[in-house]
């Protein structure tokens, strides 16, 4: 192996490779950027004041970080549950046609699926958890 | 792939890069100029540069037209203090800027910006950074990513404010991307004909477009997946995360100097990265008119519009001007419709739109399904 073979890249990898090269440069922009925007911006004396959280000039109360609703949470695991259904759809959106044209059945599973997708959004609204005006 | 190779391939990433920092900071003009036209206000008008705002007639229209203003807004933002309050959680309140900034950078190396036929060889070819089969995918997953920035930068900060815009946004972005990705699926069916190789990819989207678009046969999943683009992006009437109304500057406003001009630069990014995918997707990319593309013109013309360096300028040239339609349009949307209040955004997202998608998806693939066993 040369110093020149090192540098190449498989096809496959070489069509990502753009990909790899954009993460790259922006990172670096960004690295730059702020190096820069800290070297070159305006010092000013450090104070109390500047140390506050910001809330409009009215003296901060209580916790920064509050207790905040439940429905966030449920809403979040709602995401994950729904989420990971459509990962699924995606695999069969791609075959779909192949499958039907081959007469594979592929429509009825995934609309059963999806009935259970609805099953459960439809329980989920009838129990209340998307409701956020209460 | 050798050095050579290898460097170019960093070059053309950085045009791009140019490229999209420039739309986005005459976005950032556009907006104030826009709205100020809808408010029957003048907008920027006095900044001037020396030489180029001297020239006589030329130099005072584009003054007027404030086409200097995005110069002086990044100077002010390389130039003004770099504020850390102490009370932040520094590593995290550094970071969550630049995960703003880079996602929409890398999700433009899969977008397509035109097709041109090679003079020399007769093959066809796209301008586009990385062509891979995932393209879709990967815009989804990594612009995903963007929540991190928020929920980061409000996490961080440790202040109230920033707090609750950060929980508030994320709970929204994830809401909405159910259906942006259900909405895209039935496009997606459509594309993958039997007997070809299964794909995301955005140019073979663009090129089953070449009669129908998609906005015809599809003009729900359009107008969800648009919609849904909306809430992905922040922008209003969506704009929970930083409505300035009841949470001051939501999650940055703890943030100052270039920092803060990430966020501003990231939203923008994703907002023309959101109109191309939109314009892919839908509005048949870069063709001309359904049912005409530039194919057709070059064989009724005779003309090679769509041969060489002439065909990849009209590609990309309807390609960038249907993006900067849409930006026009999202533009147009934010200072015409009033801020919803949080409780309907949630509604919005998961008792309508989350239903229109699934039913939008049940009845194309009932269609599809007919039309196929009718064709075969």
């Amino acid at each position: 192996m040369g110093g020149e073979n090192r540098l190449i890249l498989r096809m496959p990898d070489a069509e990502y490779f753009p990909i790899l090269v954009q993460v790259i440069l922006g990172v670096s922009l960004a690295a730059v950027i702020l190096t820069a925007s800290h070297l070159l911006g305006q010092r000013a004396q450090k104070n109390r004041i500047k140390d506050t959280a910001y809330e409009c000039g009215i003296p901060s109360e209580g916790q920064p970080r509050t207790r905040f609703s439940v429905k966030f949470y449920v809403t979040a695991m709602l995401f994950i549950l729904f989420d990971i259904e459509v990962v699924f759809l995606i695999p069969w959106s791609l075959s779909f046609r192949d499958f039907v044209s081959a007469g594979i059945p592929i429509l009825l599973p995934g609309l059963f699926f999806l009935g259970v997708l609805v099953l459960g959004l439809f329980y989920e609204v009838r129990k209340g958890s998307l409701d956020w005006e209460k | 792939m050798n050095a050579t190779d290898i460097l170019i391939r960093f070059g053309l990433g950085l045009i791009v890069i140019v490229v999209v920092m420039t739309v986005c900071m005459y976005s950032v003009l556009a907006e104030r100029k826009v709205s100020s036209w809808i408010q029957g206000r003048l907008g920027p008008n006095r900044t001037s540069i020396p030489l180029l705002g001297n020239i006589p007639v030329i130099g005072r229209f584009l003054t007027r037209l404030g086409v200097f203003q995005p110069l002086a807004d990044g100077g002010k933002f390389l130039f003004k203090e770099d504020v850390i309050p102490a009370h932040v959680n520094k590593v995290y309140f550094v970071l969550a800027p630049v995960i703003a900034f880079v996602p929409a950078l890398v999700t433009i190396s899969v977008v397509p910006f035109g097709a041109y036929i090679d003079a020399a060889t007769g093959a066809a070819r796209t301008v586009i950074l990385a062509n891979v089969d995932v393209g879709i995918l990967l815009i989804f997953a990594v612009a995903s990513l963007g929540v991190y920035a928020i929920i980061l930068s409000g996490w961080a900060s440790n202040s109230k404010y920033p707090f609750l815009g950060g929980v508030r946004a994320s709970a929204q972005m994830i809401s909405y991307e159910l259906s942006m990705t259900l909405a895209v699926l039935p496009v997606f069916i459509w594309v993958n004909a039997p007997g070809t190789p299964g794909t995301l990819s955005l140019v073979r989207v663009v090129e089953a477009q070449a009669d129908w678009w998609f906005v015809l046969t599809q003009p729900v999943a359009a107008v969800v997946f648009i919609i849904a683009i909306f809430a992905e992006t922040n922008r209003l009437p969506f704009d929970m995360p930083e409505s300035e109304t009841d949470l001051v500057g939501g999650y940055h406003t703890e943030y100052s100097s270039f920092k803060f001009g990430f966020f501003f630069v990231g939203e923008y990014a994703n907002m023309t990265v959101g109109a191309c995918v939109i314009a892919l997707l839908f509005f048949g990319g870069w063709h001309p008119l359904p049912f005409v593309t530039w194919g057709d013109i070059a064989a009724w013309t005779g003309l090679p519009v769509n041969v060489g360096a002439l065909g990849a300028v009209l590609a990309v040239g309807t390609f960038a001007a249907k993006v900067l339609f849409f930006l026009f349009f999202f533009i147009w949307v934010r200072w015409t419709v009033p801020r919803f209040r949080y409780d309907q955004v949630m509604r919005i997202g998961w008792r309508g739109l989350l239903p229109v998608a699934i039913a939008n998806l049940v009845i194309y693939a009932i269609l599809i399904a007919l039309l196929e066993r009718a064709g075969a």
